[in-house]
């Protein structure tokens, strides 16, 4: 079940992600490493207490320490204020318009994946790309969510067991063990 | 409330204030609009746990402030541009305590002594205000000392050729060099440069109570996990152990109350959102160059300087693409090595100055510094099959190396920080617009100095070369946003003893107000090419030991 997206669109999603990062020759792909997870969790970050936007800290475990990524950081009031706006919109709310409106990321998904078509997850690969490159202002938020969703830290939903970072050998996060001053100096 | 002393941000400038006059005796209340992550409150000794290794949270998602939705800034390049051509981020510091100093990698070199004499070095420049500081470096030095203890900078006295004389050795030995920056500096050695271990505040050995560096390199843009960054958590943590500092996050300074030539106090709003008054005998000013001038107007201070000659440091950005090397630039201290070259003339530079119309310019100083994160990386590589595969090859990350000239920014009384006259923060007050373009001294430095840092990564070894800057100029074609991206924001307040011309006096203290002081790096009257930090926080201690009446030690 989706955190906040619909089944469909969540499907829509998914194959979108799917299309942006392939599994490709044995390299992990969006699917595996839960991208779409991501996105949804991001987009519904206030159904959880607290709110999914920050991991907490200041170590996830994976090199020692205790995992204090997966408690989520609260949030202040003026934090609440500004991620909801950018999650919600500003929904007509004069707290949330002292600069005017603001077009929410769940607004933008919901709009951009209805513009991708129902049938997006059944149509051929170059016409899913064709109808990705059809709105650049929405591929460009998507690839940066994707990025985030298979680079980031696996707490947030994404990244799943670290498949991202192992595919490209890169540690994530380090603390509290770090890097030796030979691992630092020496190729 | 009343306090000796309200001081106003908790960055690297507010807590050397604090540190100076509660060691004195003074009571300080330190107010910060930010959220303390640095600081365990049951223990100030000890880090507050919230930092970590956490590129969604400190890159993306703005965890150290300021949120660009909630506090924005404006954006023009002049003028004739309008009201603002950009809100939203806008060479953004960290609204938390410990300010700037919280994301800063911790590169913290003196200036030497002819950042303080310029106009009396080299001359006037058209259009430019170039001029001496009040003070020289011989008077500043003793400060310089004393701050490089109190936060712990690695550093080896003798390594940098041009460096200013200073009275004793660093306090520690410098960290681990970084594999690509040993390559860098070899290379640069060859073609007569002079690199040198950065004078940095991380520390290298156990230090002052806190522990070494672990090479973690989650240094620039991130809070430090272990506190092995000194600057400021060394100068608040012994504010706070006096008990005599109270340290007030989330709280936000509205206005400076004055009667006449005096401040009786500051206006703020806590986190429970009510609106009160404290009344203090002196205020310290120390939000940065950009917010400590918007607090002054919104206080409805009036002066035909303040705001003005705001500088930003031009960045010449000079990449190499090395496709037989893995750099692993996410291991170390962000930058090991820098060079000061660009900052000493020649004959060649010489030629180039006078062949672009100018009687002479100044670079900056080159830091040597390795590619990004994988989010980073990945949003800058292509999309759809080959991704993954680009990802591993990583010629964004892995292989690239890059020069990052910090250049000397000359004042402009056109590149300002005023109000806006519409754009709002969360809490209704005018945000800071800030005017800036570089000039013709700006680019015409960049220009030449970029090109013999192409020819240092040719030297390298590298496959093939890119230089850009920030802000982008039209010549360079990529990257081209017209927003500096350099978080080093000087001047706006500058120092001087005309109160006509300047808006503080050489202690700091604002002509117009007896008992205000600037404590940050708004009062530089120019911005050298080094980082700010290290010279904000020896001019705060200077300004905090004249108000306290005792001597640096």
């Amino acid at each position: 079940m989706p955190v906040w997206l619909s089944e469909q669109e969540y499907s829509t999603l998914r194959a979108a992600c799917a299309q942006l990062m392939p599994s490709d020759q044995g390299a992990p792909g969006a699917e595996e490493a839960g991208v779409a997870e991501y996105i949804d969790t991001f987009l519904g970050a206030f159904s959880f207490d607290p709110p999914r936007i920050w991991a907490g800290g200041p170590t996830s475990g994976r090199k020692g320490g205790a995992a204090g990524f997966a408690t989520f950081h609260r949030l202040s009031a003026l934090d609440e204020l500004a991620w909801r706006t950018r999650l919600e919109g500003s929904q007509g709310l004069p707290e949330r318009e002292f600069n005017g409106p603001v077009v929410g990321l769940q607004q933008r998904y919901r709009e951009g994946l209805a513009a991708l078509g129902e049938d997006f997850g059944e149509v051929d690969g170059s016409e899913q790309r064709r109808r990705l490159q059809a709105d650049d202002a929405f591929l460009e938020l998507l690839w940066q969510h994707c990025c985030e969703g298979m680079y980031g830290p696996p707490e947030y939903g994404g990244n799943r067991d670290g498949i991202g970072w192992a595919y490209i050998d890169y540690e994530g996060d380090v603390q509290p063990r770090g890097y030796s001053d030979a691992e630092v100096s020496q190729p | 409330m009343t306090a000796d002393a309200v001081i106003i941000g908790s960055g690297p400038g507010g807590a050397t204030a604090a540190e100076v006059l509660t060691r004195a005796g003074w009571s300080v209340v330190i107010m910060e609009k930010g959220r303390n992550h640095l600081l365990d409150p049951d223990d100030v000794t000890k880090p507050a746990g919230d930092y970590s290794n956490d590129e969604i949270k400190f890159i993306s998602r703005y965890f150290l402030g300021p949120d660009p939705l909630t506090e924005p800034r404006a954006f023009r390049r002049n003028a004739a541009e309008g009201e603002h051509t950009h809100v939203g981020e806008v060479n953004s510091i960290p609204t938390t305590v410990g300010g700037g100093g919280t994301h800063a990698d911790g590169k913290v070199p003196r200036f030497r002594e002819e950042d303080f004499r310029l106009f009396t070095t080299h001359g006037p420049q058209e259009g430019a205000a170039v001029d001496d500081w009040p003070i020289d470096y011989d008077e500043l030095e003793p400060y310089y000392t004393e701050v490089e203890r109190a936060i712990g900078v690695a550093g080896r006295a003798g390594a940098n050729p041009f460096a200013a004389w200073r009275s004793g050795p660093y306090p520690m030995p410098p960290g681990a060099p970084m594999y690509g920056a040993v390559l860098s500096s070899a290379a640069a050695e060859k073609v007569g440069l002079h690199p040198y271990e950065a004078p940095t505040a991380a520390n290298s050995i156990a230090y002052d109570g806190r522990p070494a560096c672990n090479n973690c390199g989650f240094c620039a843009f991130f809070g430090c996990p272990i506190h092995a960054k000194g600057d400021p958590v060394a100068l608040l943590t012994r504010a706070m152990a006096t008990g005599r500092a109270e340290l007030m996050a989330e709280t936000y300074v509205s206005r400076i109350v004055t009667e006449g030539r005096r401040a009786t106090g500051v206006e703020f709003i806590g986190p429970d959102g009510v609106t009160r008054t404290m009344d203090a005998k002196l205020v310290i000013v120390a939000g940065g160059a950009i917010e400590t001038p918007r607090i002054l107007l919104l206080s409805g201070m009036e002066h035909p300087a303040l705001g003005r000659h705001l500088m930003c440091h031009f960045q010449t950005i000079v990449v190499g693409h090395f496709p037989q090397l893995r750099l692993h630039p996410h291991k170390g201290r962000a930058v090991t090595h820098v060079h000061d070259d660009a900052m000493v003339q020649d004959e060649s530079s010489r030629e180039a100055a006078l062949g672009a119309g100018l009687p002479w310019f100044r670079g900056g100083l080159v830091e040597h510094s390795g590619g990004g994160l994988p989010i980073m990386e990945a949003r800058h590589s292509p999309w759809g099959r080959g991704h993954a595969q680009a990802m591993r090859d990583s010629n964004l990350r892995e292989k690239m190396w890059a020069f990052i000239m910090q250049g000397e920014d000359l004042p402009y009384a056109t590149n300002t920080v005023d109000l806006s006259p519409s754009i709002r923060d969360a809490r209704g007050f005018p945000v800071a617009r800030v005017t800036y373009e570089p000039g013709r001294h700006e680019l015409a430095a960049s220009k030449y100095h970029g090109k013999i840092l192409q020819s240092v990564l040719e030297e390298m070894g590298a496959e093939w070369v890119l230089h850009t800057s920030s802000p982008g100029v039209s010549y360079h074609g990529v990257g081209a946003t017209p927003v500096p991206e350099s978080r080093h924001v000087i001047g706006t307040a500058r120092m001087g003893d005309n109160p006509d011309t300047s808006v503080v006096d050489r202690w700091g203290r604002v002509h117009m107000l007896d008992n205000v002081v600037v404590a940050d790096s708004s009062v530089f009257v120019t911005s050298s090419g080094y980082g700010p930090t290290l010279t904000l926080v020896a001019l705060a201690a200077r300004a905090a030991h004249h108000l306290a009446g005792t001597k640096p030690g």
